[in-house]
């Protein structure tokens, strides 16, 4: 079995406000074939709303590395890269 | 994030709120426009100017004012501003809408496109029941002087040829109450309108903008001033973490207490029940639900007929008013809810003292840096009971009227009917009721599909 990536999606406050609510879905719009390799969490501000722009909020992290401006089309891009199966239609 | 509008809308409140906590909006608000649309950025409208000036009638709007108030042109933001600290009014009304930002769209109406093949069959000629449409050099043609927008045509087109151009708010509105002016911009006649916010939710230019009162909540904040929030049951949905780490998170701010609005809903289905059971005792057919403002307006300015039916016990949000005085009498209450009608009740509540919606709530909390998920839960003295917290959907008004009933006058029969989101077809259908030509001795109405938890102003739909 391979490693799962771990998908973090900010609720801070602002990244809530500014488009986390909608990302927090995400799970129900992962093609079958990805979601036993997603692990999704939400946590609490990353603090990054401060000491960047408010403009990129909201923010993920995927495995790690932070992404701004983060929607639902974008982050499946980010996990189409480290996923070998292609997606399905969204 | 449904859309761009949105968005941007919470980014600028966000900062605004920043910049008071800061202590910087007196020496920054002037600049907001411009730090937000700097030089050579790109723009959301045809340019930066432009979206300059919709981003000063909006940071107008969030001090309270009216967007086209006279002369607000020439005035600076630094001006408006003073006037918001010094005289603390209340906004006339909970919505405006700005000439700059509205596109005065095109009128709603029938049009064919370069889809049409002028095809031998012609449906849409042979559909139409005003004989508007005939077909000229192979190419199907409206005359406007005929049509009556019914869109029967557009049904019939086997290529999809032919769409109906749409004016949103004026598309959205049940009532008629949203109209273009002189100038082909959009207008609110208040004689009609029931604040239910679809024109605002529906806005694809974000024209139509509420008159907060977000500032008045942060300086009698700022000047020491006690403030109680009570909190509409919906928010449960709307924020991450659920109500216990949010009312901390409200506290955060500097409330001095957060209070359940769905405390205040026990009172409403209380002594809503008990209202239903005398009225049907005297004989009466018919008891409408009251707690939604937007429908409460719907019947006082467009269905007289049904007033008498209307419950006449206080709303959820009266009632939790009187609890916060009673507990607190020296405190200003704020109710927080998704509802723009909310808003114009609470002007007229003398147990509410200002009003403020879930994006703006959620703006506050931003912007002063409280992040909801790392709160401690909130000290409940008595969470309130589940049916009450249910009234923000719909159906909960009733059930929890009904579970309270069933217990005691069994030889009743209750005979509930609901009606889900208010649009001009169930304008219609309230008529109807008021007749007496439907079904039913118990009428819930919502304004918003869904209930309460599809307001204009809810984070989460
Ligand atoms: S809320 Fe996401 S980084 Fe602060």
């Amino acid at each position: 079995m391979q490693d799962k990536i771990k998908l973090e999606i900010c609720c801070g406050t602002t990244c809530y406000m500014l488009g986390a609510a909608e990302l927090m879905t995400i799970e129900d719009t992962l093609p079958d074939a990805w979601k036993d390799r997603v692990d999704v969490f939400a946590i609490p501000c990353m603090d990054l709303c401060t000491r960047e722009d408010i403009g990129r909020a909201p923010f993920v992290r995927i495995d790690g590395e932070v992404m701004g401006n983060a929607t639902l089309e974008t982050v499946h891009r980010a996990l189409s890269k480290l996923l070998p199966i292609e997606p399905e239609e969204v | 994030m449904s859309n761009g509008a949105e968005r941007l809308r919470r980014e600028l409140m966000i900062r605004f709120v920043r910049e008071f906590k800061n202590g910087t909006l007196e020496k920054n608000i002037d600049r907001i426009p411009f730090a937000i649309r700097p030089a050579q950025s790109a723009s959301s409208r045809c340019c930066i100017y432009h979206d300059r000036a919709v981003l000063k009638y909006r940071l107008m709007t969030m001090l309270g004012f009216d967007c086209g108030d006279d002369g607000c042109e020439e005035r600076p933001l630094s001006g408006y501003l003073e006037e918001a600290q010094s005289s603390d009014l209340r906004p006339s009304q909970p919505l405006t809408v700005s000439a700059a930002g509205c596109d005065g769209c095109p009128e709603s109406r029938i049009n064919v496109t370069t889809n049409c093949r002028g095809c031998f069959a012609r449906p849409c000629v042979f559909s139409c029941p005003k004989q508007a449409i005939s077909v000229e050099d192979h190419h199907a043609k409206v005359d406007y002087s005929k049509c009556i927008k019914c869109g029967k045509c557009l049904q019939v087109c086997p290529f999809n040829a032919i769409i109906k151009t749409k004016v949103p708010c004026e598309d959205a509105c049940p009532v008629g109450a949203i109209r273009k002016d002189g100038t082909g911009h959009a207008s609110i006649d208040f004689d009609k309108c029931i604040y239910c916010g679809k024109c605002f939710a529906k806005c694809p230019f974000g024209a139509v903008m509420e008159r907060s009162e977000l500032y008045r909540v942060m300086r009698h904040i700022r000047d020491g001033r006690k403030v109680v929030a009570l909190v509409a049951p919906s928010a449960q949905f709307q924020f991450p973490g659920g109500i216990g780490k949010l009312f901390s998170a409200i506290a955060a701010v500097g409330f001095a207490d957060v209070i359940e609005v769905a405390l205040g809903a026990e009172l409403t289905t209380e002594n809503e029940a008990k209202e239903f059971v005398e009225r049907l005792r005297k004989g009466e057919k018919l008891m409408t639900t009251s707690c939604c403002t937007a429908y409460v307006e719907l019947v006082r300015k467009h269905a007289q007929e049904l007033q008498s039916c209307v419950s006449s016990t206080p709303s959820p949000m009266r009632y939790a008013g009187m609890l916060a005085r009673d507990k607190h009498p020296d405190a200003l209450t704020v109710f927080i809810g998704p509802c723009i009608a909310k808003r114009f009740e609470a002007f007229q509540s003398e147990n509410i003292d200002m009003a403020m919606s879930f994006e703006e709530l959620g703006s506050l909390l931003a912007g002063w840096g409280v992040d909801i998920m790392s709160q401690p839960e909130w000290p409940m003295p008595r969470p309130a009971i589940a049916t009450a917290r249910n009234f923000a959907k719909s159906c909960g008004v009733t059930d929890a009227v009904l579970t309270e009933l069933l217990g005691e006058n069994s030889d009743l029969k209750l005979d509930s009917k609901f009606i889900n989101g208010i649009d001009a077809k169930t304008a219609l259908q309230l008529k109807l009721y008021a007749k007496g030509k439907l079904p039913g001795n118990f009428l819930e109405v919502m304004s918003c599909p869904g209930g309460c938890v599809g307001g204009p102003c809810s984070l989460v739909r």
